[in-house]
């Protein structure tokens, strides 16, 4: 059982929260992540680690609650036990060599995998520019962390509510233009509809870029072959070749394809879990 | 009542095993108990009576651990139970598992005089119905020896892990075992169906005695990222063992394979089994199968995924398979099994290319006809594609299950391991690595094989570490 130390309500959907796990904290880099379940029945679900803390020996998550696993997580409190917690998985972010101007990008619950890959970036010494974005001002996280962390950043909304009114793409789009030859690498973290979007972009201009992908996952250890992902024309599974791949050589469409694979079950789970809650029936 | 000499006569001469009372197959493709019930003790004395009690028993040399067969026969045969279970517990940690999962036609059964003439001695259903037997009357925990104080790790808890912990602890060496999954029990959880195996009734029982024996078990933990077989070491762990199966799904390579639809055995099965998929909504992990349903390969897990598509609601499940049927690897009882549930045998067939839709989800599959030439490096017959042959047939999921290797996490994580074939770990008779205090055995060294072969190593290796641990 892992112990749920601090949560935190982000915004309306977004909620961190600090899970006591001291091994996995032990080993925990920047882009890895965990798997966990909320209960016995549960489905085993990957999440980015956001932050960790050795001395702690916790784990920093922050979610977005867009379906059943999610939203039950959010109706735990501090004090409340996960029934299993898993990791560190995935390969750690190789750090761009020590020189280079990083563009950092994150967008809705993006930006929480995004946050410890600048803070890396930053504890080494390199500049980073960050663009974040949300659909509106509310669910905006963790801006000011990644100020702390950021040479410059930039905030969007969709609907204008705060920052640039429009698309994290627009912000990048602009930077590439002033500044495209001095930068070297990009990180982008998001839906797969804005990662596809950057990742065409920044192939206009020839500039190198990662992103960290979130294909459905079961065992996240290389054994089911569930996350297969077409990177450079091969056969990939993220969890354990990944997550982060070079966004140039990523297959969105299947990624995106694939990750609808469960939409109708995804429905019927949701509906039957508020449905529950309605009556009093779950806990 | 003791049986009279004209029964023994009798059945002495009785030419066929006692039949195993089943689940019919029109009922039990709609749900996932177990297919067989197992002998009562009535039929088990009988067919124990049909042992010949061989002096010179050849049947021993076909069993992986050496089970003591005309011992725990007789003891059946005289009603003896208490003392049956004895007697096969000194060599099996697992009967109640290898009753039903181990491939008996291919190993004790097939040594066996009777089956010169006729069937053989129904060897593993007896031994099925001792383990029963004592699962129903709750286990006896052997006395837990003085400690040795000696710390030994145990990765995977699949049949090889489970073995040698608990011959580990019963050696009286503290003992803890590490799982990257969160439950017990490696193939015999995520692989071998509920309807093959019982979870809860069976498998679960057999990992509680191996916990009884004082063997401590850590779940969730994945050895090569959460802590290394070096790290285990240095938190002062004596000796390791490495059992951590082949669990890497192997593919075709052939065009389409990753439209929806398309899963590999391990994640078809895993999501059934381990997450419960077939109790969706309940359980929260969801499956999605269309009507009909392609399999390709034909060993075990082939079979467990065909017969677990029809349990799911297919309307029409296929096994492709590139040989012929003298070639299927699985065990007969789970292709007689499959057949008799009314899943549909391509054979001589091979798939080259899965097709979709626009949507992106599978629509068909496009096979070629084989024919067989010249035995291969493997000694069966080689497939040969016959040139035009090829055809293309509808089908909304596909299967592979074509094979698997072992994971190389933990060989690429452990500094100085000498490897093998496709990541294997290479190892001496008894399951010693290259490494000093590392020993290795089951699927990740010999590759995918069976549960007796992974159980048998397990305890050839808790012997040599033993030894190794008293030299320290
Ligand atoms: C490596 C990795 C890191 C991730 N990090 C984060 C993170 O830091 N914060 C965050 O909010 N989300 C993260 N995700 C996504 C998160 O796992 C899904 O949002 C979550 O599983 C949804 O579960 P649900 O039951 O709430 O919703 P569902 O209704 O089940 O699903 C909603 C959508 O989430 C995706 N999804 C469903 N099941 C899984 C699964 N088992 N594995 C992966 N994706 C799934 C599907 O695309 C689906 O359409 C990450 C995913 C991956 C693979
Ligand atoms: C579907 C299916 C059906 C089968 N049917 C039969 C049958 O009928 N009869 C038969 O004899 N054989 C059968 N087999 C084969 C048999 O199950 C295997 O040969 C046997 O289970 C191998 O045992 P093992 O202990 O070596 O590994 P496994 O059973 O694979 O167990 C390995 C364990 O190690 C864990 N692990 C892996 N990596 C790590 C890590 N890094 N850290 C921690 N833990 C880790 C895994 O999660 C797993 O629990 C079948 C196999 C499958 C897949
Ligand atoms: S363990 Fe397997 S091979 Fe050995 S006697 Fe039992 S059923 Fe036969
Ligand atoms: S070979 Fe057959 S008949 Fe002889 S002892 Fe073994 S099981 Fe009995
Ligand atoms: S999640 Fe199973 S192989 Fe990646």
């Amino acid at each position: 059982m892992f112990k749920i130390v601090t949560k935190k309500v982000l915004s309306e959907v977004n909620k961190l929260m600090e899970v006591e796990a001291p091994l996995v904290a032990r080993k925990a880099e920047p882009g890895q992540f965990i798997i966990l379940r909320v209960h016995e029945n549960g489905e085993r679900i990957p999440l980015t680690i956001a932050d960790s803390d050795k001395e702690k020996g916790t784990i920093t998550i922050i979610y977005q609650e867009v379906g059943k696993t999610t939203k039950e997580l959010g109706t735990l409190e501090a004090g409340d036990h996960l029934c299993d917690f898993v990791g560190p998985l995935g390969k750690a972010m190789e750090l761009p060599s020590a020189s280079g101007r990083v563009v950092a990008v994150g967008g809705g619950v993006g930006i929480a995998p995004v946050y410890p890959k600048v803070k890396a970036l930053h504890n080494a010494g390199m500049e980073v520019i960050s663009i974040i974005g949300a659909q509106t001002a509310d669910l905006l996280i963790l801006e000011d962390e990644m100020r702390a962390v950021s040479k410059e950043l930039h905030v969007c909304t969709d609907d204008g509510t705060k920052g640039h009114h429009g698309f994290v793409t627009d912000v990048l789009k602009n930077i590439l233009e002033e500044k495209g030859k001095e930068i070297d690498e990009i990180v982008a973290v998001g839906p797969l509809p804005m990662m596809q979007a950057v990742s065409n972009l920044t192939k206009s201009y020839d500039v190198k870029t990662l992103v960290s992908l979130n294909p459905i996952m079961v065992d996240g250890t290389g054994m089911c072959g569930c996350c297969r992902v077409t990177v450079g024309g091969e056969t990939k599974f993220s969890c354990v070749d990944g997550p982060v791949f070079d966004a140039h050589q990523v297959d969105f469409e299947e990624l995106t394809r694939r990750s609808h694979t469960y939409l109708e079950e995804e429905k019927i789970a949701l509906e039957n879990f508020e449905q529950e809650r309605i009556s009093g029936g779950g806990n | 009542m003791p049986l009279d000499k004209e029964q023994v006569r009798q059945l002495r001469r009785m030419k066929e095993k006692h039949p195993m009372p089943e689940q019919d197959p029109k009922e039990r493709i709609k749900n996932f108990d177990e297919v067989p019930f197992g002998y009562d003790a009535e039929t088990a004395v009988k067919e124990a009576t049909r042992c010949l009690q061989c002096k010179k028993a050849e049947c021993v040399e076909g069993c992986p651990v050496e089970v003591d067969i005309p011992a725990f026969i007789k003891l059946i045969a005289e009603k003896k139970f208490d003392e049956g279970i004895k007697k096969l517990k000194e060599k099996n940690n697992l009967p109640a598992v290898c009753g039903r999962v181990c491939p008996q036609e291919a190993q004790c059964e097939a040594f066996c005089i009777r089956g010169k003439r006729a069937e053989p001695v129904a060897i593993g259903r007896l031994e099925r119905f001792l383990a029963d037997y004592e699962l129903e009357k709750g286990v006896e925990t052997p006395p837990r020896p003085k400690s040795t104080g000696k710390r030994v790790a145990i990765v995977g808890s699949g049949p090889a892990g489970l073995t040698a912990a608990g011959d580990l602890a019963r050696m009286g060496h503290e003992v803890v075992l590490f799982e990257a999954f969160h439950a017990t029990g490696g193939v015999l959880r995520y692989g071998i169906p509920e309807f093959r195996l019982p979870k809860e009734k069976v498998l679960q029982r057999e990992v509680d005695y191996i916990a009884s024996l004082g063997v401590e078990i850590r779940t969730n933990v994945v050895v090569g990222k959460t802590i290394t077989v070096d790290e285990l070491f240095e938190e002062g762990f004596q000796a390791v063992f490495i059992g951590s199966g082949a669990g890497l799904p192997q593919f075709q390579g052939i065009p389409g394979e990753n439209l929806n639809g398309v899963y590999s055995a391990n994640e078809f099965l895993t999501r059934t089994n381990l997450m419960k998929a077939y109790l969706f909504p309940d359980w929260d992990t969801p499956i999605k199968l269309g009507k009909k349903v392609a399999v390709v390969g034909a060993g075990n897990v082939a079979m467990d995924s065909a017969r677990t598509a029809l349990r799911l609601g297919a309307e029409e499940v296929h096994i492709v398979y590139r040989r012929s049927d003298k070639e299927m690897p699985a065990r007969a009882e789970e292709i007689e099994h499959a057949k008799e549930e009314g899943v549909i045998f391509n054979l001589l067939t091979n798939p080259v290319k899965i097709f979709g839709d626009d949507d992106g989800w599978v629509k068909g599959m496009e096979c070629i006809k084989m024919e067989l030439g010249e035995p291969d490096e493997s000694g069966r017959a080689r497939p040969i594609p016959i040139e035009g042959s090829e055809y293309v047939f509808d089908v909304e999921t596909v299967v592979i299950a074509i094979g698997n290797s072992p994971n190389p996490l933990i060989p690429q994580t452990t500094s100085g391991l000498e490897l093998g074939w496709k990541n294997t770990i290479k190892t001496d008779e008894e399951g010693a690595t290259s490494r000093k205090g590392i020993f290795a055995g089951g699927d990740i060294v010999t590759g995918a094989a069976t549960v007796i072969l992974a159980m048998g190593a397990g305890k050839k290796a808790a012997r040599a570490m033993d030894r190794y641990l008293q030299t320290l």
